[in-house]
């Protein structure tokens, strides 16, 4: 908690030995990321991401900050720890075979004569 | 005013300020009673949400800045409608009413002015008041005067997510570390005194059956669901005496000046400013 002596409180608390130091240190919240679906959508988007003590609450965040403006019907959290993802740095060597791949997009192909409305 | 009036008033739809005050313009006006009853609800409202605006950069998250700021804005929403019904009825704003009052023309409770303490006291303090609001405004709904069953029906929905969140963090407190407890328990403590105030009936509720709801009323079903929030957090109800109380009367503690000082100067110093 910030704020010191402007909280009306004098902080005093017994703390013998650094071990019982550490039990009240102010740790982060861990970080949950969250996904919204929105009226209009039919899967959760990502969103963005908070920090919660847990699950409950981080809805309940998620709440406040994202769903502002009447944007979700739904929202998940996700413990952001949770989430693997692939290594940014070996962006070339996943994604790349695709890049020279024409023939996966509809547009590659010609149309066929005699084809109408297409 | 036809039946078609673009300010007639229906429960459950967007329903602001602005739309109190063109029925006001329009002709509704409250009587000296109502509005009396309406300045009271909206200063409850009005002091919580000065109190709890502190705490936006002050809270122990960024997370948690937003949601008392949030609950802050829903107060100021609920106090900026029935003020403006109240204002209605002397020919003032709402702004005449929260910024040119005095201390002894305020008619709020006095739980609503104690100080934010710690973390933990600020929660005791909603815990309290957010209970206390929802049993009075799923009243108000039914109440005769259309203008408060209108607001009493947007402010509880509201009040119900103010309602869990205090009660989610009394929770997390009471069961969190030995620390976390000490300061949960203290918080309903120094909190605790200032409860029996909201629940007294006066003279100008029976002047308003049907109108008001009566405080009294509230005291058990408040007790019963408060008691099973504390029963989960294995909380004990404080017992302290209560005290004197007074602010429905315009006697109010050492707190009240402070806050309104804080609130006021800005518009005392600077008549009409906008931005």
């Amino acid at each position: 908690m910030t704020g010191g002596s402007t909280t009306g409180d004098d902080g005093t608390r017994p703390v013998d030995t650094e071990a019982e130091e550490d039990q009240y240190a102010n740790e982060p919240w861990p970080l949950w990321e969250v996904f919204v679906r929105s009226s209009r959508g039919l899967s959760h988007v990502h969103a963005g991401s908070l920090h919660a003590p847990d699950a409950g609450m981080a809805v309940r965040n998620a709440r406040d900050l994202y769903t502002r403006r009447n944007e979700g019907v739904s929202v998940w959290v996700v413990p952001a720890n949770a989430i693997t993802a692939s290594d940014p740095d070996a962006k070339g060597a996943y994604f790349e075979s695709a890049a020279g791949k024409d023939y996966r997009h509809a547009t590659y192909y010609k149309k066929s004569e005699g084809v109408k409305h297409l | 005013m036809s039946g078609e009036s673009a300010t007639r008033i229906s429960a459950g739809e967007a329903f602001t300020a602005e739309d109190i005050a063109a029925a006001v313009e329009a002709g509704t006006r409250a009587s000296d009673d109502v509005a009396k009853y309406a300045m009271r609800l909206g200063d409850d409202s009005l002091i919580l949400a000065q109190r709890l605006g502190w705490w936006i950069s002050r809270a122990p998250e960024l997370e948690e800045d937003v949601a008392l700021g949030n609950i802050a804005l829903d107060l100021i929403g609920h106090a900026r409608s029935f003020l403006t019904y109240a204002a209605g009825a002397w020919d003032k704003t709402e702004d005449d009413l929260a910024y040119f009052r005095a201390e002894a023309e305020f008619r709020s409770a006095h739980i609503v002015e104690q100080p934010n303490g710690d973390f933990a006291r600020t929660i005791a303090r909603q815990l309290v008041v957010s209970y206390f609001q929802y049993e009075l405004y799923s009243r108000l709904v039914d109440s005769t005067d259309e203008t408060l069953a209108a607001v009493a029906a947007k402010a509880i929905k509201e009040v119900a997510y103010h309602r869990d969140h205090s009660a989610q963090w009394v929770l997390r407190l009471a069961l969190g570390t030995e620390e976390s407890r000490r300061r949960m328990v203290d918080g309903l403590t120094l909190v605790w005194p200032y409860v029996e105030e909201l629940f007294v009936d006066d003279e100008l509720i029976d002047q308003l059956e049907g109108v008001a709801v009566r405080p009294s009323a509230l005291r058990e079903p408040f007790d019963a669901l408060i008691g099973e929030v504390l029963a989960e957090a294995e909380l004990e109800v404080p017992d302290v005496p209560g005290s004197i109380g007074g602010g429905r009367q315009g006697r109010h503690s050492e707190h009240l000046g402070y806050v309104l000082a804080e609130m006021q100067v800005l518009a005392r110093e600077h008549p009409g400013a906008s931005w």
